[in-house]
């Protein structure tokens, strides 16, 4: 916007006020990781932590009645693969539905955006029931398949082709390269930005998904590093320093992703807002 | 919603590759999403107590005992009561967080990256932090650190004696999302063109006429549908009730929205009732339903 230079000292102020409240809770995380629990309980707030060094986060990766470790590998087992299928399944879907103009990809059309209406987790108990019968409790397939067909995914994908211009298959096809040559080496280098955006808002998704998994990981081996975390929270014998080590660990992911793929996840967000 | 321009010769070329692309996701939305969504409806007219293969078949019954159980009729109160709080309070937040960082021009991103950052935290972990640290009922709780500095009684948040466990949620939910908004409407604002302003501006109006009558207005297609998600996400809230408030001894009676309800009425009591949960599927798709024609129907209107 054309403003005239001015200080504007007011608004700075307040962001930088807003910021730090905003940081609080990430810094409260870590201040309760590396404090000892008479510090966290001790009955006045201490901002400073009195046990800055690696002894509970090494003891909580060793614990194995904590299981944090393994939470960890199921998370992101999950995390990585529910991403990938995502990606595949959803790009192939979605360049379908942009290129064809049949009945049938009208009807597969019209399915995805009534899906689009009704969000996955309201369905849970009709797709419990379904998991359930298959077997698939406390699985990995359980875990991950219910939810790697996002109507959201091919909705964005097929938004983002009906918009890309068409020339290049065109010229491809004249080569004498068949569909499916065409797609993965035509169509998806060009789509860079739909799938890093699509992949970084599954990906944080999946990471902090906490409902589904809930229900399906009943055997404790299987428990993904939210729901570790919230039976941790939710037990008796409350261990602070332990308890938020474990959110430490948890939230380094998910963070590392926003640091260095923030621009995608807000492409991500634009388009979850306005599908 | 875009009408497909395709059918290019390419396309037309071949309609097998239109089938190897789509089934995969097809099949999948068939398996997981609309025969899961048949079998409920048939479910929810059976007394279906651990088994996803009834044979007592019992009408409307299970939607008759919803529909007169106080418990259910309050958690769509607990809804309306949550969204009344949360969108106004998220919308007006984020709409002012975006207004902020257009009179910020140096570290504008630095400032937009800090607000933005809770998006990415589960709602597991920013319970924690809420019901362990902020809102923690002993005196060493950050929040009765503030009251006893003021000379006031410490609060039991989340004991549920008050009705305290509301401004802990509402304010829980606003910090993990108001960034998710925040992106909407600097989307929305960077859509104005600048040379609005310079004419309002020419026109002799101040920072409050310019907002009044270029910004709101232009940018009334996001504000409808940043309250229409608002409401929707709402009416999905699940994660942050049960992890505030959840203790060894269960969930407490009160502040059960319908997700959480639906949840503790099929999986509480150690058996599943899949009948009751999938007569409440039903009922709350309902409501989704309507809901999200409402929002289409009001973006449609927005936008003309």
């Amino acid at each position: 916007m054309n403003r005239r230079p001015r200080a504007h000292v007011g608004a700075y102020l307040a962001a930088s006020l807003l910021a730090v409240v905003f940081l609080l809770p990430f810094y409260v995380i870590a201040r309760n990781a590396f404090s000892t629990q008479q510090a966290v309980v001790a009955p006045v707030w201490r901002w400073w932590p009195d046990a800055l060094n690696g002894a509970t986060v090494t003891a909580v990766l060793g614990d194995p009645s904590l299981g944090i470790l393994p939470a960890l590998v199921t998370s992101l087992v999950v995390s990585t693969v529910q991403t990938a299928a995502t990606l595949v399944i959803s790009l192939m879907a979605g360049y379908a539905l942009a290129r064809w103009s049949t009945t049938a990809s009208r009807i597969i059309l019209g399915m995805t955006v009534f899906t689009l209406m009704v969000p996955a987790m309201v369905t849970f108990i009709p797709t419990f029931v379904m998991v359930s019968s298959l077997g698939w409790i406390s699985t990995y397939r359980g875990l991950i398949v219910p939810v790697v067909f996002s109507a959201f995914a091919t909705f964005l994908f097929r938004q983002g082709f009906v918009d890309f211009p068409q020339e290049l298959e065109e010229a491809a096809a004249l080569d004498g390269a068949n569909t499916w040559t065409t797609l993965w080496r035509i169509v998806v280098p060009n789509a860079g930005s739909s799938i890093a955006a699509v992949g970084t808002i599954t990906f944080i998704g999946a990471w902090n998904a906490f409902l589904w998994p809930l229900l399906i990981a009943q055997d404790p081996q299987l428990r993904t590093i939210q729901v570790v975390l919230s039976q941790f929270m939710t037990s008796q014998g409350t261990r602070y320093p332990e308890m938020f080590t474990g959110a430490l660990i948890g939230i380094i992911p998910v963070l590392l992703v926003f640091l260095f793929l923030q621009r995608w996840l807000v492409q991500g967000v634009e388009a979850s807002g306005l599908r | 919603m875009r009408h497909s321009h395709a059918g290019s010769s390419l396309a037309r070329g071949n309609r097998r590759w239109f089938w190897v692309f789509v089934t995969p996701f097809l099949a999948g939305l068939i398996v997981f999403v609309y025969v899961p969504m048949l079998w409920s409806l048939w479910l929810s007219l059976f007394d279906a107590r651990n088994t996803v293969t009834p044979t007592s078949f019992v009408g409307l019954s299970n939607y008759a005992y919803l529909l007169g159980d106080r418990m259910f009729q309050q958690s769509l109160v607990t809804f309306v009561l949550f969204a009344l709080f949360i969108v106004p309070l998220t919308f007006a937040c984020s709409l002012g967080l975006a207004l902020l960082l257009q009179r910020i021009t140096v570290a504008r991103a630095f400032f937009r990256s800090v607000f933005f950052l809770p998006t990415a935290v589960s709602y597991v972990i920013a319970s924690m932090v809420w019901r362990m640290s902020f809102f923690n009922g002993a005196r060493f709780g950050l929040a009765n650190t503030l009251l006893s500095a003021f000379g006031l009684a410490p609060v039991n948040w989340l004991g549920g004696e008050n009705t305290w466990y509301w401004f802990v949620l509402v304010t829980l939910r606003l910090w993990l999302q108001v960034g998710f908004y925040m992106i909407l409407f600097i989307a929305g604002l960077n859509r104005i063109d600048p040379e609005l302003y310079e004419a309002a501006e020419l026109d002799g109006a101040g920072a409050w006429a310019r907002f009044r009558f270029v910004t709101w207005p232009l940018l009334r297609p996001t504000s409808v549908a940043v309250s229409m998600l608002l409401a929707f996400n709402a009416f999905q809230a699940f994660d942050e009730f049960y992890n505030t408030l959840t203790t060894a001894s269960g969930y407490p009676p009160y502040a059960r929205p319908p997700l959480v309800y639906l949840y503790l009425v099929t999986f509480g009591s150690g058996s599943q009732d899949l009948g009751i949960g999938s007569a409440g599927t039903m009922i709350v798709t309902l409501v989704i339903v309507a809901f999200s024609l409402l929002q289409n129907r009001l973006l449609a209107i927005g936008s003309r």
